[in-house]
C-alpha cells in the first residue's frame, strides 16, 4: 500500500535526517513508527503526505510514485492528524470536520450530512456540538474531532502525529482504545508516529523502531516483545515490560547467577568451611574451566570427615538432570517437584555452569514481580 | 469655568457648520485609512513571506512614521498640490506602518501547528492565508487600526495648511482670530472622535479575541 525506497534526507546543514530507509506498510493496518525524539520518525511520516521531500529515494502509494502527484492534491487524498490536535481554532466543530470535503468542493447538503456522520462515529452529539468553537471542547473531544477531520473525504491513507500525546493519560487511553474499536469498522491503512511504546504495543499491527535516521527493527509488537533486535530496542521497550509481555521468564532470569563452587581436589575441611561461611547445605563441584562435575551434601563430608585425606571427587554425586538458560521457568519448576530436587544446575551449550535455579531464587523472582505489580511500577 | 459656556454656546449656534467640518474630518480618515488597509495588509503578507524584505518594508514604513506630520503634508503639497486628496494621501502614509507591523506580526503569531494542520489537509497556500492565516490575525490586524485610527485623527487636524477641511479649520480660524470657542470646538470634538474610534475598534477588537 505504502512504500518508502531507498529514502535518504539530508538537510542542507549537513545533517542526515534519514539514512537509506525502506518500508512497507500494509494495507488496512495501523504502522508505528517509534523511537526517540530525533530518530526521524516525525520526517519519515511527512514524506509520505509530502510535507517534506526526500533527498534521494521515493516514495509509492498504491504503486503510484507521489512526487509526481501534485502535494495539494495528495494531501487532500491523506487524512493527517495533528500533533497538540491543530483544530482551527476560529471556525466551529462542523467547519472543522468538513474543511476537507469543502477543498474537494462537495455540495453544503453532504458535508452536512458527512459531519453529522462523523460526529456520531464518535459518540459526540451532532446537535449540541456542531456549532460549538474547539476552545469549546475538552482536550479529548477536541482530539476526537481532529480524528474524523482526517477521515471526513474517507481517504484510505491516514497519517497521525503524536495524536494522542498531548491529552491526559485518563483521555489518552480512552481514544487508543477508541482508535482501536474505529480502525475495525473503517479499515484504513494508518501511519501513527509516537514516542510511547505501551500506545504502540496498544494500537498497533506493525512497529517500527528507528534511532538516528535508520530502522532497527520492523515487525508485530509480539515479534518485537519476543525477540528484541538488540539491546537499544530492548532498553526502549524496558526490562518490565519484557517480562510481562513475554510471561513466563526462561530459567537464566532466575536463576542464582554464581552458585557456590568448589574444584575437586579441596579438602573436606576447607570445603566445610567454605559451605558454613556461605550458609548453603551443598555445594557444587566443577572443574577450573567450570564443567559442572557434581555435587557434595553437609551429611556426606560429615560421614567421611575423619579421613584426612578424603578430597571432594571422593565423596560427590553426579547430577541426573539439568537444565539449559532458556528452559522456561515452569518447566523448571514442574521437573524440580517429579524429581524432589531442591535445586537444579543451569548449563550452557558447552556444558558450562551457568547457574543454579534453587527454591530460593524461584520465591525471590516471583516475590520482585508481585511487588512491582503491586506497586504499579510494571 | 467660562470657556465651558463659551464652548456650548459656540456649538450651539453653528452646530451646522461643525456637523459639515466633523464629516469631512470623518471621511477624510475613512477614506486614508482604507486605502492605508488596501496597501498595507499585502505589504504585511509580503513581510511575511520574505524576512529579508520585511527588514526594507519596515524600515521604510518607520522612516515616513517619524516624518514630522506638518512637513511631510507640505512636502506632499509639492506633489498633489493643495485640498482633499493632499489630506488624504498624508494620512494613508501616516497609518501605513501600524497596518504593515500589526499584519505581519498577526501572521507571524499564528500557531504554527494550526497552519502546519491547514497544509497538511491540502490547502494552497492562498488558501491557507486567506482561510486560516489572515483570520487568525485579524485581532493584530485591528490593533493596527486602532492605532492608525487615533493617529489619523489627529494629524487631519493639520488639514487646513495644504488647503484642506475639517476640525482643522475651526482651530486653525480660532488661533487667528484668538477666539478660544472656536479653538475649543475642534479640539473636543476632534479628541472625541479619537476616543470613540479607539473604543469601537477595540470593542470589535475583543470580540474576535473571545
Amino acid at each position: 500500500m505504502i512504500v518508502l525506497k531507498d529514502i535518504t534526507k539530508k538537510y542542507d546543514n549537513g545533517f542526515e535526517a534519514l539514512k537509506n530507509i525502506s518500508l512497507h506498510c500494509n494495507e488496512g493496518e495501523i504502522t508505528a513508527l517509534i523511537g526517540p525524539s530525533g530518530c526521524g520518525k516525525t520526517t519519515l511520516m511527512k514524506l509520505i503526505n509530502r510535507l517534506n521531500n526526500p533527498t534521494s529515494g521515493s516514495v509509492f502509494i498504491k504503486g503510484k510514485d507521489i512526487s509526481e502527484i501534485d502535494p495539494v492534491e495528495l494531501r487532500r487524498s491523506i487524512g493527517y492528524v495533528i500533533q497538540q490536535i491543530g483544530l482551527f481554532p476560529h471556525m466551529n466543530i462542523a467547519k472543522n470536520v468538513g474543511t476537507v470535503p469543502k477543498l474537494l468542493k462537495w455540495d453544503k447538503e453532504r458535508i452536512g450530512k458527512r459531519v453529522d456522520e462523523l460526529l456520531n462515529l464518535v459518540s459526540l452529539d451532532p446537535e449540541t456540538y456542531r456549532n460549538r468553537l474547539p476552545s469549546e471542547l475538552s482536550g479529548g473531544q477536541q482530539q476526537r474531532v481532529g480524528v474524523i477531520r482526517a477521515l471526513a473525504a474517507d481517504p484510505s491513507v491516514i497519517l497521525m502525529d503524536e495524536p494522542f500525546s498531548a491529552l491526559d493519560p485518563i483521555s489518552r487511553e480512552q481514544l487508543q482504545e477508541e482508535l482501536v474499536r474505529l480502525q475495525r469498522e473503517i479499515k484504513k491503512t494508518i501511519v501513527f508516529v509516537t514516542h510511547d511504546m505501551d500506545e504502540a504495543l496498544k494500537i498497533a499491527d506493525k512497529i517500527v523502531l528507528m534511532k538516528s535516521g535508520e530502522i532497527v527493527q520492523h515487525g508485530t509488537p509480539e515479534e518485537i516483545l519476543r525477540h528484541p533486535a538488540n539491546e537499544f530496542v530492548e532498553d526502549f521497550i524496558g526490562q518490565k515490560r519484557l517480562k510481562r509481555y513475554q510471561g513466563i521468564p526462561p530459567v537464566s532470569q532466575v536463576m542464582v547467577e554464581r552458585p557456590i563452587t568448589v574444584t575437586p581436589n579441596r579438602g573436606l575441611a576447607e570445603s566445610m568451611r567454605i559451605m558454613e561461611d556461605k550458609k548453603v547445605d551443598s555445594i557444587i563441584v566443577v572443574d577450573e574451566k567450570n564443567h559442572l562435575l557434581g555435587y557434595v551434601t553437609v551429611f556426606d563430608i560429615v560421614k567421611a570427615y575423619q579421613n584426612e585425606d578424603t578430597k571432594i571427587k571422593d565423596i560427590m554425586h553426579s547430577f541426573n538432570t539439568t537444565v539449559n538458560p532458556d528452559t522456561p521457568l515452569t518447566e523448571a519448576i514442574q521437573l524440580m517437584n517429579k524429581l524432589q530436587v531442591p535445586y537444579l544446575p543451569v548449563l550452557n551449550e558447552k556444558g558450562l555452569l551457568e547457574g543454579l535455579l534453587t527454591r530460593g531464587s524461584i520465591v525471590g523472582y516471583v516475590g520482585s514481580e508481585y511487588h512491582s505489580i503491586k506497586e504499579g511500577v510494571v | 469655568m467660562e470657556f465651558i459656556s463659551d464652548f456650548f454656546d459656540y456649538v450651539m449656534n453653528n452646530w451646522s457648520h461643525l456637523a459639515s467640518l466633523t464629516l469631512d474630518h470623518i471621511l477624510m480618515v475613512i477614506i486614508g485609512l482604507a486605502l492605508a488597509l488596501m496597501v498595507g495588509i499585502p505589504l504585511g503578507i509580503i513581510c511575511f513571506k520574505n524576512e529579508k524584505l520585511a527588514k526594507v518594508i519596515l524600515a521604510t514604513a518607520s522612516i515616513i512614521q517619524v516624518f514630522p506630520s506638518i512637513a511631510l503634508l507640505g512636502v506632499l503639497m509639492i506633489f498633489f498640490g493643495l485640498g482633499f486628496k493632499t489630506v488624504v494621501v498624508g494620512l494613508f502614509f501616516y497609518s501605513l506602518l501600524p497596518i504593515i507591523r500589526n499584519t505581519y506580526v498577526g501572521l507571524r503569531e499564528v500557531d504554527e501547528n494550526i497552519s502546519l494542520a491547514g497544509k497538511g489537509v491540502g490547502m494552497t497556500v492562498t488558501q491557507l492565508l486567506l482561510k486560516v492565516q489572515l483570520p487568525l490575525s485579524l485581532p493584530f490586524l485591528l490593533a493596527g487600526v486602532r492605532v492608525a485610527a487615533v493617529i489619523a485623527v489627529g494629524v487631519a487636524t493639520l488639514a487646513p495648511f495644504i488647503g484642506g477641511d475639517g476640525l482643522g479649520r475651526d482651530i486653525v480660524a480660532g488661533i487667528n482670530t484668538r477666539q478660544a470657542d472656536k479653538i475649543y470646538a475642534g479640539a473636543i470634538i476632534a479628541a472625541s472622535l479619537a476616543i470613540f474610534a479607539d473604543i469601537t475598534i477595540g470593542r470589535v477588537q475583543k470580540r474576535l479575541e473571545t
